[in-house]
């Protein structure tokens, strides 16, 4: 903050003053520059090997890489001027002479930091006629990762990732010269829980998840911010889809969460969101068996059927469950005695990613533990369903009632479910109500550091299955206990107003990268 | 001396006057000819005192880049908040080159006295001498002397009686020529990737092991205790004109002579005459066709160039070259030019250490054009895209071997077309196969 902390330089004609420091590459951004890169990634050490940002530093005897050349008062940088462009141009086609213009079946095309540079100032045409091209074959490197060598341009991106952020040397250069490659450990590969963001730091389609190949053309896809879910610490992703189909989640940058990484459990932790199995519509019970209905009637059962309860009512809720669903669900029960809770699958056993503080795979899978303690659920699943037994109501959201046996649940007397697949013990439900999962609603979740942050739709629910927050503000209506809410946005203002720890938070505020709770011990 | 030749009247003789002498190998034979005189009177200064006498003396490095020596050793911290090391360079790998290779060979001592002055200058703890892996034997000669230098008390806790503790160690490269950059140097010191860094920071801030280091080329070593015992004057009267290259420079001279080999001359001393009247010219017959005069990174001289050139930092740069480290590499008229040319590229794109773009893909493209050339299968337009990719290979990267491979490229085209118009045109009968 301190003003003689900031140096002010011109780029391209745009004066930016940024933190002394500060390399050129970053002081342009604030210009509104991207200045073309490759081996330079804000996560990483400095290579300074691809030699592609070069630019033009006024008084410098020769052009100079941006990535490694601090900002100083009064430099004036000129990016696309003669010099600097005929040096990337040639740069560009160095990189090219050896790189395969496979482009049609490469996964990276669309996406590719290669293609991006030579369409913006790249020769239309080769000089290097008549040569053969470097060939070497493709290699499983483990984990989920194949290495194309053909297509390496020697950034050194996942090298450094593995030696520097991963801490575990299992690449490195081999050979030299225009021999080089990317070489890997002869005992090890890339099995590692976080070597799958190699794939997303190699700025070409030399290093390709196997779990996405030749899955779709990037440019077919629509992307999402998301929250993942498969664990406590809240990494954020986005999410995408193809034709409605989720087909793969990638890291979205958040630096004071995962910056710019997320594990590989997290990251293929995705097909359940596709399952063809779901609950398209909802049910009732009549004589035993559950019949599909509509909205309208399958609402006003539910509400019926906490009308007439009275004295003790369990909600079972699931730790993945969104704030505002675990909001409206004490909204829905809040004449009543309610035992409510939620379980936490555990792994035991952190995967830390050791060069990134603070971050690390949870023992903790699930995403929203910290939201529902916030909200006054307590964490003991097995005390709520003893209580079950001679309860009025239960109530379940989204849990999968997963070792929960028939007799559990019988001592109740009227169960109502929200979920998304209709497991046997559901069966006996008296309505059930089929929700969207992750991807198909907006909603918040609270990560372990009492983070709330954003998640957006991604996809469309199946059938009538309709959002929990929707589903549950409509009977917290019906019941004559609150507004009816039109947007998961309206859900979390109530939400915001009415809970301690969530004051002074809005859709708008939270924005893409989330807002962490004021204080600890607000509640609960 | 021109070892293994007589010495020859106009040389001046300082670093080479033991060439050839097996005694000189040995402590006692060092210290009979006036050996650890100048280290014991080093260790009775100050450090900034002996800086100061380098700097008097005009001393300028000896590897290629001439920069002031005692002015590099002014760049270490005065304030010693880190340990300091000190890295001799004995990587001497330059084609063309092999004077470093003499002095170790013959005059172990005088780099390990020269070694532990600079070293004491600077206040290092310790001395890595990083010699060339293919130099087995000067290793051999380096190692017993240091041993020697160690038993005898000039090195250890206690150097020379002083009571100041000097350490110092021999590195054996294993034959990386890019490992004689001297960033790369470094990380190959520390047991990483011999590849160069980038500078920024630069050594004398955070060198080998992120310590304040300072890298001397082996010759420029050997003369500091020279310049102790004769005074800074004394090396400065060295002179033939020019006041900014002063001393005495060994120059490796290989290639088209009658009497190749190591000649020690006073800066300022004509080509010409180094090799007309020491080498013996020529092969008889022949006639001079061209020079590289400082080793293969250098631009190539015409006969014209090569006749007016005057042997210092300042004149080979007139010329249009550099005096790099000395290595005089002499063509005569039997020298098919396109060919030296794509031989020195091919060992530049064989030892491209390949972590910058333009020097990865480039040498080696360089060396297919070349090669397609000389196959009898080029073009015209190909001299034009040799000299375009020799100009982008140029002060774009991270350390010059790049520029190393453009310059004698460039300046081989510039000043030989005909030659490579020959192949081109046919006129010249094709020397290498086709690239299948």
């Amino acid at each position: 903050m301190a003003q003689q902390d900031l140096v002010t330089l011109t780029i391209e004609g745009v004066e930016v003053s940024v933190p002394k420091g500060t390399m050129i590459i970053e002081a342009a951004k604030q210009a509104g520059i991207i200045i073309p890169h490759y081996c330079y990634h804000p996560g990483l050490p400095i290579a300074g090997v691809c030699r592609m940002c070069l630019v033009e530093v006024e008084g410098a005897p020769k052009l100079a890489i941006a990535c490694a050349t601090d900002v100083a008062d009064g430099l004036i940088v000129n990016v696309f001027n003669d010099d600097a462009l005929a040096a990337r141009r040639s740069v560009l086609e160095f990189l090219l002479i050896n790189h395969p213009l496979d482009c049609p079946i490469c996964d990276q095309a669309g996406e590719c930091e290669l293609q991006d540079y030579v369409f913006q100032e790249g020769r239309s045409g080769t000089r290097y006629e008549d040569y053969a091209k470097r060939f070497s074959p493709v290699e499983d490197f483990g984990g989920d990762v194949l290495y194309v060598p053909n297509r390496c341009i020697l950034c050194t991106r996942c090298v450094r990732f593995m030696d520097d952020v991963a801490q575990e040397d299992v690449l490195n250069v081999s050979e030299r010269g225009d021999r080089a490659f990317i070489g890997i450990h002869p005992d090890k590969d890339l099995g590692h829980e976080w070597a799958g963001n190699v794939v997303d730091l190699c700025p070409v389609g030399s290093l390709i998840s196997k779990d996405f190949l030749h899955k779709a053309r990037v440019w077919e896809l629509d992307k999402t911010p998301s929250v993942c879910t498969g664990c406590s610490q809240g990494c954020n992703i986005n999410v995408d889809t193809r034709e409605n189909v989720v087909v793969r989640l990638r890291p979205r940058v958040n630096l004071e969460v995962n910056r710019y990484f997320m594990c590989d459990t997290g990251r293929l932790h995705y097909r359940w969101m596709n399952r063809g199995d779901r609950i398209e519509a909802p049910l009732v019970s009549q004589g035993g068996d559950l019949t599909a209905t509509d909205w309208d009637h399958a609402l006003a059962e539910a509400a019926q059927l906490v009308r007439g309860s009275g004295g003790r009512a369990i909600a079972l809720v699931s730790a993945n469950a969104s704030n505002e669903a675990l909001f409206l669900t004490k909204q829905l029960l809040a004449d009543l005695e309610v035992t409510a809770a939620f379980r936490v699958p555990r792994v035991e056993g952190e995967v830390p990613l050791v060069g990134v503080p603070g971050l690390a795979l949870r023992e903790e899978r699930a995403a929203n533990a910290a939201g529902a303690e916030a909200l006054g659920y307590k964490e003991d699943f097995d005390g709520a369903l003893r209580a079950a037994n001679g309860a009025s109501l239960v109530v379940v959201v989204d849990d999968d009632l997963n070792g929960v046996s028939e007799e559990q649940l019988s001592g109740a007397a009227n169960l109502i479910y929200l979920g998304t697949l209709l497991p046997d013990v559901a069966r006996r439900a008296s309505v059930v109500l089929p929700i969207a999962n992750v991807v198909e609603e907006d909603g918040t979740l609270t990560n372990r550091d009492r983070r709330v942050q954003r998640y957006l739709q991604a996809k469309a629910a199946p059938g009538m299955a309709r959002p929990a927050w929707w589903v549950l503000s409509e009977l917290v209506r019906e019941l004559g206990r609150g507004e009816v809410c039109a947007s998961a946005a309206e859900v979390f203002a109530a939400l915001a107003d009415a809970e301690e720890p969530f004051h002074g938070m809005s859709y708008d505020n939270l924005g893409f990268a989330g807002r962490a709770m004021a204080a600890a011990g607000m509640s609960v | 001396m021109g070892y293994p030749h007589k010495p020859h009247e106009k040389e001046t003789v300082v670093l080479s006057e033991y060439f050839g002498d097996a005694e000189a190998r040995s402590y006692d034979g060092w210290t009979k000819r006036g050996g650890y005189k100048a280290l014991k009177t080093v260790l009775e200064m100050g450090p900034s005192d002996v800086i100061e006498i380098v700097k008097a003396s005009g001393l300028r490095g000896r590897g290629g880049a001439g920069f002031p020596t005692g002015l590099k050793w002014s760049f270490m911290p005065k304030e010693k908040s880190k340990p300091h090391y000190l890295c001799c360079n004995a990587d001497e790998s330059e084609p063309g080159t092999f004077k470093d290779r003499e002095i170790m060979r013959w005059t172990p001592h005088a780099l390990i006295e020269g070694c532990a002055i600079a070293q004491y200058a600077i206040q290092a703890e310790i001395t890595y001498i990083y010699i060339r892996g293919e130099f087995t034997g000067p290793l051999r000669v380096m190692q017993s002397a240091l041993d020697e230098a160690y038993e005898r008390g000039a090195l250890g806790p206690d150097a020379m009686g002083s009571g100041k503790r000097l350490d110092m160690y021999i590195h054996r490269a294993a034959g990386a020529y890019i490992c004689g950059e001297e960033t790369a140097m470094m990380n190959s010191i520390e047991g990483r990737r011999g590849n160069p860094r980038i500078k920024p920071p630069f050594p004398a801030a955070a060198g080998v092991f992120g310590m304040p280091t300072t890298i001397n080329n082996v010759e420029t070593l050997a003369a500091v205790p020279h310049i102790i015992n004769r005074g800074p004057e004394w090396y400065k009267s060295l002179c033939l004109g020019n006041e900014r290259s002063v001393g005495t420079k060994l120059f490796s001279v290989c290639g088209h002579v009658q009497r190749p080999g190591n000649y020690e001359v006073t800066m300022g001393f004509p080509l010409g005459e180094l090799i007309d009247d020491m080498c013996g010219g020529v092969p008889s017959g022949r006639t001079l066709k061209a020079c590289i005069p400082g080793g293969s990174s250098v631009p190539i001289l015409n006969k014209e160039e090569t006749e007016s050139c005057i042997l210092d930092y300042e004149g080979c740069v007139e010329k249009g070259t550099m005096l790099g480290s000395g290595g005089v590499i002499v063509f005569d008229d039997s020298a098919d030019m396109v060919y030296q040319v794509m031989r020195l590229a091919r060992f530049y794109a064989h030892e491209s250490c390949g972590q910058c773009t333009q020097c990865r893909e480039g040498t080696a493209w360089t060396v297919r054009i070349m090669e397609r050339i000389l196959a009898g299968q080029g073009e015209m337009k190909d001299l034009d895209l040799l000299l375009d990719l020799s100009h982008q290979m140029t002060g774009t990267t991270i350390c010059v071997l790049s520029d190393s491979c453009a310059a004698p490229v460039e300046s081989g085209i510039k000043k030989f077309r005909d030659e490579f118009e020959a192949y081109i045109v046919g006129s010249r009968e094709p020397i290498m196969a086709a690239a299948g």
